[in-house]
């Protein structure tokens, strides 16, 4: 299930089905799958933005000409779950706020990819405090942490860069299959 | 610089109007008018005075409708915890901010409640606007308001069962923000 290497011969992550190549060009077909589809994907990564706090002049400062999230493919901010793959999660969350959160989560459709950005919602940052969250994790499931208090629009760029490796080596796989997947670089 | 406001908060807090009006209509009460922020050097004319719960509706409103006086605006009512404050000798301050548009002057009032049952009656009658600044005392603090048409929590949400200003109460929580349902990628 999920990834491995294409040249053994085993499923790759296109569909998921088993996938025996015998000939040269099933061979081909399978590079296609995994690296072609996967390389379109990866550059059209479409973000929900639920800022919260300063993190959210950060992320906005990175979808601005200056940094300029669209040379890696991200620029279509969604602000409807449903057209979104990745939730970017900026700034802190209060318990009041989680089921927004969740809500916004669970409407996503597959696949989908979640991004912690900052101190505050990986860990409550400096609001240790009866009304704050200390970390989305505990609530959603999350890929990829951008520490900085803020971060700088080029960690959250890395952030992104981050996602689309795991979309390269992952492919089109549904979420409940990449729990527990091994990545191999 | 208008002259006019500079001139008369400097005559306000040689002879803060309000105050004399309230003493000269509500004899039997010690108002013990302070300054709100002790400064030696520069008289602000913030004033604050006491009044005893029982009374606090009688001179609200007179406070509202003298002529002298009239405090037409509620600015704000908030509360303060003096528990394990120096020399305090009671529980929760309730406090009254209040503006007069005609004359340009503020005025707070300050009304002294304590545990088990702190509760001071409504000034929702007076200022309408009362409303909102009660509920957000009742949440934070549990003091409650005699009167008030909706009483309900406003920045925590129901079921929330404490009242997280309160002095005693924890800064990290009694385990409010971890006890929530949590989405896997499963069950998601």
């Amino acid at each position: 299930m999920g990834v491995s290497d294409a040249r053994s011969g085993a499923t790759v992550g296109t569909t998921g089905e088993p996938f025996v190549a015998t000939t040269r060009l099933d061979r081909l077909v399978q590079m296609i799958r995994k690296y072609g589809i996967n390389w379109a994907r990866k550059y059209s990564l479409w973000p929900m933005p639920f800022g919260t706090a300063c993190c959210a002049i950060e992320l906005m400062a990175t979808a601005a000409s200056r940094f300029d999230v669209a040379r890696f493919g991200a620029e279509a901010m969604r602000f409807s779950p449903r057209q979104s793959d990745v939730l970017i999660c900026a700034g802190r969350v209060p318990i009041k706020l989680m089921p927004v959160l969740q809500r916004i989560y669970i409407q996503m459709t597959e696949p989908k990819w979640v991004i912690s950005m900052g101190a505050c919602a990986s860990t409550g940052g400096v609001f240790n405090t009866y009304a704050v969250v200390q970390g989305i994790d505990q609530f959603i499931p999350v890929d990829v942490y951008v520490p900085g208090c803020p971060p700088r629009p080029e960690q959250l760029l890395e952030g992104i860069m981050a996602i689309q490796r795991i979309v390269e080596q992952e492919g089109v796989t549904r979420s409940v299959d990449r729990l527990g997947l091994k990545l191999t670089v | 610089m208008r002259n006019g406001v500079v001139a008369d908060t400097a005559q306000q807090a040689d002879q803060p109007v309000a105050v004399g009006r309230l003493q000269a209509k509500f004899g039997d009460i010690d108002f013990a008018p302070a300054e709100l922020m002790s400064s030696d050097d520069k008289r602000r004319g913030q004033i604050s005075v006491r009044v005893p719960v029982e009374k606090l509706e009688a001179v609200m409103r007179f406070l509202r409708d003298d002529r002298e006086c009239a405090f037409d605006m509620l600015v704000d009512v908030t509360c303060i915890d003096y528990l394990d404050y120096p020399g305090a000798t009671d529980r929760f301050g309730v406090t009254y901010s209040l503006l007069s548009l005609a004359h340009n002057r503020r005025l707070w009032v300050k009304c002294f409640v304590n545990d088990p049952d702190p509760e001071v009656p409504t000034m929702t009658g007076i200022w309408k606007g009362a409303d909102w600044p009660e509920r957000e005392v009742y949440d934070l603090f549990g003091v409650r308001f005699a009167g008030h048409p909706d009483l309900r929590r406003i920045m925590t949400w129901e079921g929330f069962g404490s009242h997280p200003l309160r002095k005693e109460y924890p800064l990290e929580g009694r385990g409010e923000r971890e006890n929530y349902p949590v989405f896997t990628r499963r069950s998601a």
